[in-house]
């Protein structure tokens, strides 16, 4: 693989870009690998990037219906933060949020990651309680957060209304260090680096059935042609539920829409993140100056990823009050993605019932900010067979044992 | 948008007029029951990309709780029916049948 540097931009201008080489291979699948993970969105990719990279696993394929970063890790609002309040998720989230530092210097890919500050208002007292002790658990768990007064926000959202008759703002949880990063190019720079380490990224393959022996995994049978296996691993996101069918065993997740929409773009006005979770709704101005905003998930069961209309409603008509200056903005797009949402609103990495046959899944609608760390997690997973620090307390069994890590206060609508 | 008839006051409702309730038919249990009773009814999910047996409330006009089948692949309705129904009815399950010859039942 080329690197990717000013000089080979200077090089390449010389020779009218006739040089650059595709960024990945799109190879035939190959009979068998040492592992294969299906779904290839930013938790499939980086699970493959650290099984290479930390494990030293390179034989591995990545597989994917469709094209790759098609899924939630294309269509999300690239929110990043760490500020959750149980330690086992504020230990991944930082985790991950701390490996986007420098992803684009490991990746050799610009994954354009901003930590331009974000803000989590608190629009009610209950709201504020709960932001309080979250800064307090924070600063515990070693992740810098802090409370800022009404008149801190103003100063960092001079566009932000804090005194509106409805939900004025409290105050806010501000997590300095969290941002935003392209989401496309973390998919791509994974591809890409996987690509390089001798892996296939394997597009339009769709797996439809899960072979095994014994009780352990052999193979996937694919559009693309029967394939086996020492290892599989289930990172499908909102198809969670379907690939847990094929492999025999039931999740405790349901698949429903999460929208998300873009205005026309306009003059820089926010240069931080800001989310209101009473009246979900949260925005952010991305560098084409499109205003990036976001809302709650539908309430029922969807694949068909769409959502209704009535919520894109209530999130502008919440914004709108917040930020009255918006209020004639134009929206150019919206579009939806399929989120998994668990009992308790985290995520699941586990082994299955099935042996050698793992599951990332559960990030619902905050899984973005999460895939280095998901990843990193993962692989380890995969390749010991038993989980590590970061993903020991999130194995699917803690549902029958009572063991939630319940952060719904904090994820369940917040990206 | 997403429109149910209502199975008791017969209005074509609005999904603002309705409030989502999960999927139905789940068997519960309560206190004394085994871990994996317990987790069945209140966690482990069908979550089926196709034919889906759901509850659903007219919260803004009767009030009443009843059940819907529909497909969460393509959005598609194929009939509502009261809340009391312990299956979904007969005529309801071969008319999904007729529809969705893949389908492979509803429990
Ligand atoms: C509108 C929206 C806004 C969001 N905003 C944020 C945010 O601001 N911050 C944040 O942290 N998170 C956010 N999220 C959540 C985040 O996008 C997801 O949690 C994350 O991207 C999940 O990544 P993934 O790799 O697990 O899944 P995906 O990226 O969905 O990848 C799964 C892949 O599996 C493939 N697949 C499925 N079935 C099969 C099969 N049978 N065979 C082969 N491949 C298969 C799919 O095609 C897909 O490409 C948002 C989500 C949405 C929808
Ligand atoms: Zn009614």
């Amino acid at each position: 693989m080329k690197r990717y540097s000013v000089f080979a931009i200077a090089r390449e201008a010389l020779r009218y870009h006739t040089g650059w080489e595709r960024a990945w291979r799109s190879p035939d699948p190959k009979p068998a690998y040492d592992a294969i993970i299906i779904g290839a969105g930013g938790h499939g990719l980086a699970t493959a990037y650290y099984l290479g990279k930390n494990h030293g696993i390179t034989n591995v394929a990545i597989l994917e219906k469709g094209w790759l970063g098609g899924g939630n890790s294309g269509r999300n609002t690239t929110i990043i933060r760490s500020n959750y309040l149980q330690d086992s998720s504020s230990a991944i989230f930082e985790k991950a949020r701390s490996l986007y530092e420098t992803m684009s210097q490991d990746l050799n890919y610009n994954v354009m990651f901003s930590p331009r500050g974000l803000l989590m208002l608190a629009q009610t007292h209950h709201e504020a309680r709960g932001y309080k002790r979250t800064v307090h658990a924070n600063r515990l768990q070693g992740v810098a957060t802090e409370w800022i007064s009404p008149q801190e926000v103003k100063k960092l959202v001079p566009i932000i209304n804090i005194d509106g008759p409805r939900y004025p703002v409290l105050g806010a949880q501000y997590q300095a260090r969290g941002g935003t990063a392209r989401h496309d190019a973390v998919n791509w720079g994974y591809a890409r680096a996987c690509s390089d380490m001798g892996m296939d990224v394997i597009q339009n393959c769709e797996v439809t059935a899960i072979r095994s022996e014994n009780g352990m995994v052999t193979g996937v049978e694919t559009t693309r042609g029967a394939i086996s296996c020492k290892k599989l691993g289930i990172v499908v996101a909102g198809h969670s539920g379907v690939l847990a069918e094929m492999a025999g065993f039931r999740l405790p997740i349901e698949s429903m829409a999460l929208q998300a929409l873009v205005s026309e773009p306009i003059k820089p006005c926010i240069d931080v993140v800001v989310m209101a979770n009473t009246v979900h709704g949260y925005i952010s101005q991305s560098d084409k100056g499109e205003l990036v905003i976001g809302g709650g998930t539908d309430g029922f069961n969807n694949y068909t990823q769409r959502g209704s209309f009535q919520h894109i409603e209530e999130t502008l008509r919440a914004l709108i009050e917040t930020f009255p200056i918006i209020s004639r903005v134009k929206m150019l797009r919206q579009w939806g993605g399929i989120v998994d949402m668990t009992g308790d609103r985290s995520p699941i990495i586990s082994k299955t019932p099935l042996g050698n046959c793992f599951i990332n899944c559960g990030w619902g609608t905050g899984g973005f900010k999460a895939i280095p760390g998901s990843g990193w997690a993962m692989a380890e997973l995969v390749a010991k067979g038993e989980p590590g620090p970061l993903a020991a307390e999130f194995d699917m069994w803690r549902f029958k044992e009572g063991r939630f890590i319940d952060e719904s206060v904090a994820a369940g609508v917040a990206h | 948008m997403l429109i149910l008839e209502c199975p008791y006051c017969g209005v074509k409702a609005e999904e603002t007029e309705l409030q989502p309730g999960g999927e139905a038919h789940l068997k519960r249990f309560g206190p004394g029951s085994s871990p994996e009773d317990f987790e069945a009814y209140m966690f482990a999910r069908k979550n089926p990309k196709g034919v889906h047996f759901e509850r659903w409330r007219h919260a803004y006009g009767c009030g009443k709780w009843f059940l819907a089948a529909r497909c969460t692949a393509t959005l598609e309705v194929f009939g509502t029916y009261p809340a009391q129904s312990p299956e979904p009815p007969a005529d309801l399950v071969n008319k999904i049948k007729a529809k969705r010859p893949e389908w492979k039942g509803w429990k």
